[in-house]
């Protein structure tokens, strides 16, 4: 199978849906900006207008319930933040209306809205343009809540969201762009809420999400050769989120490590920690590890940038620790 | 009022804010007694607006309200037997029990929804005439919002990109003069609201709010111009909630506004207006007014005993709905 890089998939899961959908519409700030959203959707408001891939004025709150009543009102809507920093703005939109709308009305209305929320983290960007807020939205009955960490993954999820006829909250992070990995020329689906399991192994269960699962392959080899057997699951869904999956992992290896993108406190991991702790208590053999941001606000500097991002090493200590000298 | 206008019209129009006043006349009662029990804005003076803007649409056109937005739902010709279940919380309300009196919809004749938030269905209008836009549907979109509403930035915000788009929207300012306890004068520097559409490029019309004829001709004009392609139009209703903010209640006790204040404007009750200038035209007869209120009351004693008789949402339907499962096509 050709690859692709993971921002070719998106632009290519974009123009394929926009020829086949009439009704698709596209609008986010910076879609027609060259660096907002880089490849990712390159030329497509030339390939598509510029009436189908509105470009609008700074104005979150309002482009955000602009997305919501043209998806009520008869057109599937993607809306793109090109830095989820900034959706911040517009979020009484999403969390009071599009995440209620369904459900107040009895289910007479769905909002067939895909809220892509670009995470751009490093780069001296600093604390407002690179926040990875995942568990603000996971929190929230009425969304669905995705981050694909492979080129596949963000093709097929995103297809999967505009199909879904309810509202999404798809999260790409930019550290992700340049990844590259097979994808299907044809359009396809990623079920969402459903896991994968990107190695098999014996001694731990090592959970990760978006950009930290690339960063766990590159600590996979290192924990080999310590004689770990990692099982490494890529969630994918944060929100409905595998727990079978990951549960039926844990009863094999008996431990448990997440490596989350985001911040440690009320987040992701400790989410999945605590349904382990709860529903596979007696298996585990070990406390389960969090791996995750401090609870800070990401610095610019970039001594300081490098002491905040945890990498392959990080978890490679984590999970060794999560092992303790029991793993042989 | 201009003998221009068709008999029957003025009639549809009297008809129309005749049941929305027995409706929430009732509703006050209903509420005293205990028997609605959610928050509930009445609508009570205001009924010109309602009736005026939507006597100039068309069953297909939208419309979004807010947390007072009774009036809206029947003059757009939602079911009333739906609207009162709704607010005994019963499974046979528009939103089968699980919104009360601020959550509101009647898809059926393009009511797209109303919510508590200030302001938050008016960008939702915006994107709901993008899509007819967009679609080439011809529809008009309808945003219905208070005096308070134009305090948020999300009003700007969407006064602009409609502006900009040149979309279907018409903004109705029902200026009732306050916000909750708040009057407008303590919370904007001038009483003028229409300034907010020339920072925006689109017409500011400032009409009687209390005069029914003059709103449906505004209105109408707005969405001619709308239907023409010539964008939006901002419509500043001038006009008066006789009741307190929320609940049955008149709040003159809690030294928020005047009695005098109160009774000035109950003296231009739009109704008594309308319907007196029907009668001295010779173009309705007192036994027909008579008959339209008779009607009235009728039609509001059937929506109250179908709420009455109607169940309570089952339990067991607490987890349904979040997501739909119907398919974007
Ligand atoms: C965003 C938001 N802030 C505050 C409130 C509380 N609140 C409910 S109604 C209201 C007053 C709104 O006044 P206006 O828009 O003039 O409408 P009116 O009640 O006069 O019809 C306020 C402040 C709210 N519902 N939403």
């Amino acid at each position: 199978m050709r690859t692709l890089t993971y921002a070719e998939a998106i632009r290519e899961a974009f123009a394929q849906m926009l020829a086949t959908n009439p009704r698709l519409l596209v609008i986010g700030q910076g879609v027609t900006n060259p660096w907002y959203v880089g490849d990712s959707m390159r030329d497509l408001d030339k390939q598509f207008g510029t009436r189908r891939i509105i470009d609008p004025p700074v104005s979150e709150q309002g482009t955000n319930g602009i997305a919501i009543g043209a998806a009520l009102a008869g057109m599937p809507t993607i809306l793109i933040h090109p830095r989820m920093d900034f959706l911040l703005k517009g979020v009484e939109q999403i969390i009071n209306q599009a995440a209620n709308w369904c459900y107040v009305f009895g289910g007479q209305a769905g909002v067939p809205l895909v809220i892509r929320a670009i995470i751009n983290r490093g780069g001296e960007q600093g604390a407002q343009h690179s926040q990875a807020l995942q568990a603000l939205f996971a929190h929230i009955p009425g969304l669905k809540v995705l981050m694909p960490a492979t080129p596949y993954d963000a093709k097929g999820l995103l297809m999967a969201s505009v199909q879904d006829g309810n509202p999404i909250v798809y999260i790409d992070d930019r550290w992700l762009y340049k990844e590259r990995g097979p994808v299907p020329e044809e359009p396809y689906t990623v079920p969402i809420g459903k896991g994968i399991i990107r190695h098999e192994g014996q001694d731990v269960t090592l959970v990760a999400l978006s950009y930290m699962v690339v960063e766990a392959q590159k600590a996979l080899p290192l924990l080999e050769q310590q004689g770990i057997s990692v099982e490494l699951i890529d969630l994918r869904s944060v929100k409905p989120w595998d727990k079978e999956l990951v549960l039926a992992s844990v009863r094999k290896t008996g431990r448990l490590v997440v490596a989350d993108s985001g911040w440690r406190t009320g987040g992701v991991s400790a989410e999945i920690v605590a349904t382990v702790a709860e529903e596979a208590w007696a298996v585990l053999k070990a406390p389960p590890l969090r791996l995750a941001l401090p609870d800070l606000p990401a610095p610019t500097s970039r001594t300081l940038e490098e002491a905040y991002y945890p990498r392959a090493a990080h978890i490679v200590d984590t999970v060794t620790r999560a092992c303790g000298n029991a793993h042989r | 009022m201009g003998t221009t206008f068709p008999p029957f019209l003025l009639v549809h129009l009297l008809r129309t804010m005749v049941r929305i006043r027995i409706f929430e006349e009732r509703t006050a009662d209903l509420l005293l007694r205990g028997e609605i029990r959610c928050p509930t804005h009445l609508y009570i003076g205001q009924e010109a607006i309602a009736t005026g803007v939507c006597a100039a649409l068309d069953r297909s056109d939208y419309i979004l309200g807010t947390h007072r937005s009774h009036g809206h739902f029947l003059a757009k010709g939602g079911s009333m037997r739906a609207l009162m279940a709704e607010m005994f919380g019963k499974k046979t309300g528009c939103a089968y029990g699980r919104g009360g009196s601020m959550h509101l919809i009647a898809r059926e004749v393009g009511f797209l929804g109303s919510v508590p938030m200030v302001a938050a269905t008016i960008p939702i209008a915006v994107g709901s005439a993008l899509a007819s836009t967009l679609l080439e549907q011809g529809r008009v979109a309808v945003s219905f919002f208070g005096d308070g509403a134009t305090e948020e930035g999300e009003f700007h915000e969407s006064l602009n990109f409609a502006a900009l788009w040149k979309l279907p929207v018409l903004f109705v300012c029902e200026n009732n003069f306050y916000s909750t306890h708040m009057p407008l004068h303590a919370r904007q520097p001038t009483q003028d609201l229409t300034r907010h559409a020339l920072a925006h490029a689109i017409p500011g019309v400032a009409v009687d709010g209390n005069d029914v004829v003059a709103v449906y001709t505004a209105a109408h004009e707005a969405v001619q111009r709308a239907r023409a392609g010539l964008g939006p139009t901002l419509l500043v209703c001038n006009t008066y909630r006789w009741r307190g903010h929320v609940g049955p209640h008149w709040d003159l006790d809690k030294n928020i506004r005047p009695q005098k204040e109160v009774e000035a404007w109950m003296a231009r009750c739009p109704i008594h207006r309308l319907e007196t200038a029907l009668l001295q035209q010779g173009l309705l007869t007192p036994q027909e007014r008579d008959t339209i209120y008779a009607q009235a009351v009728h039609e509001v004693e059937d929506a109250v005993a179908f709420a009455r008789h109607s169940p309570f949402p089952d339990p067991v339907e607490l987890p349904a709905h979040l997501f739909t499962d119907r398919k974007t096509p």
